[in-house]
């Protein structure tokens, strides 16, 4: 079906050429991606192609080198923190907007939504003097909450939209077979828009585990996370433990992706 | 008539009151749903930035160090250079300053408008605290001629106001004249509108990229068999799902002067010398513009999914080249994806940081990057506040903006 049979020749040309371009752009799209992968695995601390020799050198120093390390589970325990943190309120107000008689849902979407909007820097640096008055800054717990906040309007998203799909006459049947609120919820509602509800949540563990410039300001070494740590080696001596470490990002983006690809899948089946 | 009417309306007014009052508990408890994460958000998100609002205008320096000197200044004719009551003053507030080491706090703030204000406010503050008795006006003029301007003084007076718009002023290259009226900054001295209008400009060259390279892609998104529109898809959802540090340093690898690019090039013999890439306005555009891709893509393909072929081929049949049946029929149709796709890159575009941080020269750098700078390395935060008020004003106008023609609801993920 890429043409109609009423095509004239130079439609078929500009066809062809619309669709070479299409695939030219795909291209630039993902090729710059697998290009890390390659030099991570690279013997020589240079960024060329082809590979001359292989090794897993770089590898060894992203775990063996307790900074690269530390980095690593900084960046996971902030990340499961923000998940859990991002999915809980994030649901509980999609619940609330999914329902008709939400009032301002207009001004409160636009309120919820804005941590997507709000250039980062300036998050970052509000954060960075507000959280300051309190002693937050350089605590998990300051990074858990600008995270956590940059992470609720993916959950609120993901899971409004599962809602849409959602019958309420299903919550209505279970009390109208004696569920309690909470129990119909737990029984009905929740395995209901599950599917949402894990969506919202990798996407919360990933805006987290990737997240650089907030962390950036409100870290110190202690608190320090891989993206931030691969930051400050980026400027000061680009090395290939960088790369490896990005190769490691990378694979992780691609699992979370699968799994998002199959939840939705089941979703629609 | 109107009389005969009343009634009815008071009637009909309270009906509407009755099912309003009606549906309350409904509305509450609605909103008690969300009011966990409003509260969160409020708290932990907009608190930050309001926050970030009043240090661009706090100004406490000048009136915790210098009060007697502030209150001697009242009488002051604001033209000549102040008597010996006010020098007075300033000897009392600095021999305190002294001793809790606060002339340099007050010396950096005044410094930003008059300069070398820090240095002579220091050596001033330990003058002070080595003089038992006056006469002080002479040890103060003594000191330096700065002590003897009436600018000086106006400065001073100015900034016993606990708010101020100084900075506010500075990050949009105006200045307040001594004789206290406004002015833009020597064009050789303006660097903040330059910096938005870069800002501004990177942004619009990647939104304008985007759509030249996203808009085929979406449309052969829509054309492709099923299968092949997956793949292709895929292949537009990855990257969006790749951190944007790991895409950035992709760029910074491939951008390097020994680098995949310059040695492909190399290699092809079409060019013999290496290219300068990375720290340059095109390696910058180029590495944003693939970072925003997905951004603009999605929505144009999905507005362009929605329009039914067969709109085309009615066109055709009624005679319709394929231009103009593409121009005239189709293009306008996808109006609403291309403003949705290309607001949304723009706003996104205007808040970058890493990318310019590691892949642009200093020529390249954005407001944001600005603003790190100033809270970091200067430690001026109220400048640094200032760039980010600027900076978020112009993106809630287009986020406004955004709101009104596309609406919050629309914004989708995948």
């Amino acid at each position: 079906m890429w043409l109609p049979s009423y095509a004239t020749p130079s439609e078929r040309l500009s066809r062809i050429l619309v669709v070479g371009f299409a695939v030219a752009v795909l291209l630039f799209l993902i090729a710059p991606l697998f290009i890390i992968v390659p030099l991570s695995f690279s013997k020589d601390p240079f960024f060329t192609l082809p590979v001359r020799e292989y090794s897993l050198r770089w590898y060894e120093d992203l775990f063996g080198n307790p900074r690269w390390f530390n980095a690593m589970v900084n960046s996971a325990v902030a990340a499961v923190l923000t998940t859990i943190l991002a999915t809980t309120l994030g649901t509980l107000a999609a619940l609330g907007i999914a329902r008709p008689d939400f009032p301002y849902r207009r001004a409160i979407m636009a309120l919820l939504i804005s941590p997507m909007i709000v250039p980062i820097v300036i998050v970052a640096v509000g954060s960075y003097l507000f959280f300051g008055q309190f002693g937050l800054t350089n605590t998990r717990a300051g990074l858990v909450f600008a995270h956590t906040a940059l992470a609720t309007p993916f959950v609120v998203i993901t899971v409004t939209a599962t809602l849409s799909t959602y019958d309420t006459n299903l919550t209505r049947a279970a009390h109208s077979l004696g569920a309690s609120g909470l129990s119909a919820f737990f029984r009905v509602t929740l395995p209901n828009i599950l599917p949402g509800m894990v969506s919202g949540a990798i996407f919360a563990f990933a805006t987290s585990f990737d997240e650089v410039v907030v962390a950036l300001f409100l870290t110190a070494a202690e608190q320090r996370t891989l993206p931030v740590q691969m930051f400050s080696g980026i400027r000061d001596q680009i090395n290939p433990t960088i790369m490896a470490a990005a190769t490691m990002l990378l694979t992780l983006s691609i699992l979370l992706f699968v799994a998002l690809a199959l939840l939705t899948r089941k979703k629609t089946r | 008539m109107q009389r005969t009417t009343q009634p009815v309306d008071i009637e009909r007014i309270q009906t509407f009151m009755a099912v309003r009052r009606a549906a309350r508990p409904a509305r509450r408890a609605a909103f008690s749903l969300a009011l966990p994460l409003v509260a969160f958000l409020l708290v932990a998100f907009v608190a930050p930035i309001l926050y970030l609002l009043v240090t661009a205008v706090d100004n406490p320096e000048t009136q915790s160090v210098l009060p007697r000197t502030l209150a001697a200044l009242e009488g002051w004719d604001g033209t000549s250079t102040p008597d010996e009551p006010v020098f007075a003053a300033l000897a009392a507030d600095l021999k305190q300053a002294k001793e809790d080491s606060t002339a340099a706090l007050v010396g950096k703030r005044l410094n930003y408008e008059i300069p070398g204000m820090r240095s002579k406010m220091l050596a001033a503050s330990r003058m002070a605290a080595g003089l038992e008795t006056g006469p002080y006006r002479e040890k103060f003029l003594e000191q330096g001629g700065i002590w003897a301007d009436p600018a000086t003084w106006a400065v001073i007076q100015r900034n016993g106001a606990g708010l101020t718009p100084y900075y506010l002023m500075t990050a949009v290259d105006l200045k307040q004249a001594p004789t206290g009226g406004i002015e833009r900054v020597a064009p050789d001295q303006a660097i903040f509108l330059p910096v938005l209008g870069r800002t501004l400009l990177v942004a619009g060259m990647v939104t304008a990229l985007t759509l030249i390279l996203g808009y085929p892609v979406a449309y052969v998104l829509t054309i492709a068999p099923k299968t092949i529109a997956a793949v292709m898809m895929l292949m537009v959802l990855l990257p969006l799902w790749t951190s944007l540090l790991v895409r950035t340093t992709a760029w910074v690898v491939l951008l390097q002067s020994d680098g995949v690019i310059n040695s492909v090039l190399m290699a092809l013999h079409l060019t013999t010398e290496k290219i300068q890439l990375i720290f340059t306005r095109v390696g910058t555009v180029t590495a944003m513009t693939h970072i925003q891709l997905p951004f603009t893509i999605l929505p144009i393909y999905s507005v362009m999914r929605a329009i039914q072929p067969t709109q085309l081929r009615a066109a055709r049949s009624l005679g319709a080249g394929p231009t103009s049946a593409f121009w005239r029929i189709y293009a306008p149709q996808t109006l609403p994806g291309v403003v949705a796709g290309c607001l949304m890159t723009f706003i996104l575009s205007l808040g970058y940081y890493i990318t310019p941080a590691l892949v642009g020269g200093p020529q390249d750098q954005m407001v944001s990057n600005f603003i790190a700078v100033y809270i970091n390395r200067d430690l001026n935060w109220g400048l640094a506040a200032a760039l980010g008020v600027v900076l978020l004003l112009v993106t809630l106008a287009i986020y406004g903006l955004f709101l009104r023609l596309v609406g919050a609801d629309k914004i989708k993920l995948g």
